[in-house]
């Protein structure tokens, strides 16, 4: 979870929102954090969208697997940080192929004022790559939507696994409340 | 209901010296610092969820300290079972102190649900030997010299509002200086 207090409203939230509806996603659960506020107030404010706040980020692995045995699409937002939670988990959806769609905004990256966050700012793409989790990077806010449509598409129509990773580039330090 | 900030100044107001605190990331480990930077302070800038079981193995091999782990209900939800935890391994010097603003704060304010779901009763089943809901500053001073009184494990939860502190300063200490700081600490405690 990070740390802040101020929020910039910027673009990619919204188009994202914009992908995730058209692809009739209708079930997102978090953990929240700051660069996702925009995006989870959005779903929050759609009565199409079942919005889930998780206790902890490997919930949102089988609420997806759940959802999707019942028909629904299903996106889950986290911190890099959450990455760390949910590895075991990912093994459901791995054995039994179940799609998954994973959105993360990511810590510990280049300004990162708190050097916990560094561990799983490293380690994030890695551990879902060797999970078996397709890892697509958004390293600018243009990038984002496009590969949030993309991964979420294959995860569906295909059955795969997908994460998009934004950068903290694009969430922009200035969120971070230094 | 009182601000996060006004329960940690009355928490801090009522530590002894000895006494071991550990604080969860993001707001709560920064008000907590502005607010009495001790060496007794462990300051967890991450590993969200970890604070409680951290302070239960500090306090079963700690026995002559008080360990308080300072979280907020996102934190508390992220690791219930170790309530469970807690309970069963029955430290007698363990107080565990949730803030309760029924938000993640931090990371912009979004909704926990702590609004539904009260963590008291939750410790109370669990077997801790009080669990107090609080909701005011006078309830929270009762509260805490009656844990300092009686035999843990014991909670506080503390019903707070949402106020952040604005321009509110990170920790400036290194995570490695705090562990050092804060084992130091503990080993003057000792007794010689």
């Amino acid at each position: 979870m990070s740390d802040s207090g101020e929020h910039v409203l910027v673009d990619w939230p919204i188009a994202v929102y914009e992908e995730l509806t058209s692809l009739e996603v209708s079930q997102v659960s978090f953990v929240p954090d700051a660069g996702l506020t925009q995006l989870i107030n959005l779903c929050n404010a759609d009565p199409a969208i079942h919005t889930i706040p998780l206790t902890s980020e490997e919930e949102g692995i089988a609420l997806s697997a759940g959802a999707w045995l019942g028909g629904v699409r299903s996106a889950v937002l986290m911190q890099s940080s959450g990455v760390g939670n949910i590895v075991n988990m990912l093994s459901l959806s791995r054995t039994c192929r179940f799609p998954l769609f994973i959105l993360v905004t990511m810590r510990g990256e280049s300004g990162e004022v708190n050097e916990w966050q560094v561990p799983m700012g490293k380690g994030a793409p890695t551990i879902l790559d060797v999970s078996g989790v397709n890892v697509r990077r958004a390293e600018k806010e243009d990038q984002v939507a496009r590969l949030v449509g993309q991964a979420a598409r294959t995860a569906f129509t295909c059955g795969k696994r997908e994460a998009v990773l934004i950068s903290q580039s694009v969430i922009g330090v200035k969120s971070f409340n230094k | 209901m009182i601000s996060r900030i006004h329960a940690i100044r009355i928490i801090a107001e009522s530590l002894q010296k000895n006494d071991l605190v550990v604080s969860t990331t993001g707001m709560i480990s920064r008000e907590l610092f502005i607010t009495d930077d001790r060496s007794g302070n462990f300051y967890m800038l991450g590993s969200m969820g970890l604070v409680s079981s951290f302070a239960l193995g500090l306090a079963l091999l700690n026995p002559s300290n008080r360990v308080v782990a300072l979280e907020g209900d996102g934190s508390a939800l992220m690791s219930m079972g170790t309530l469970a935890l807690v309970a069963s391994e029955a430290p007698r010097n363990f107080l565990h102190i949730i803030l309760d603003n029924e938000s993640y704060e931090s990371t912009g304010g979004q909704p926990t649900i702590t609004n539904q779901i009260d963590l008291a009763k939750i410790a109370s089943s669990c077997g801790y030997q009080k669990a107090d809901r609080i909701e005011n500053g006078d309830q929270l001073s009762v509260a805490l010299t009656n844990s300092r009184n009686n035999p843990g494990p014991r909670m506080i939860l503390a019903k707070v509002g949402i106020a952040p502190v604005k321009n509110i300063p990170r920790v400036t200490h290194h995570p490695i200086d705090i562990r050092d700081r804060f084992s130091n600490a503990v080993s003057n405690m000792l007794p010689k």
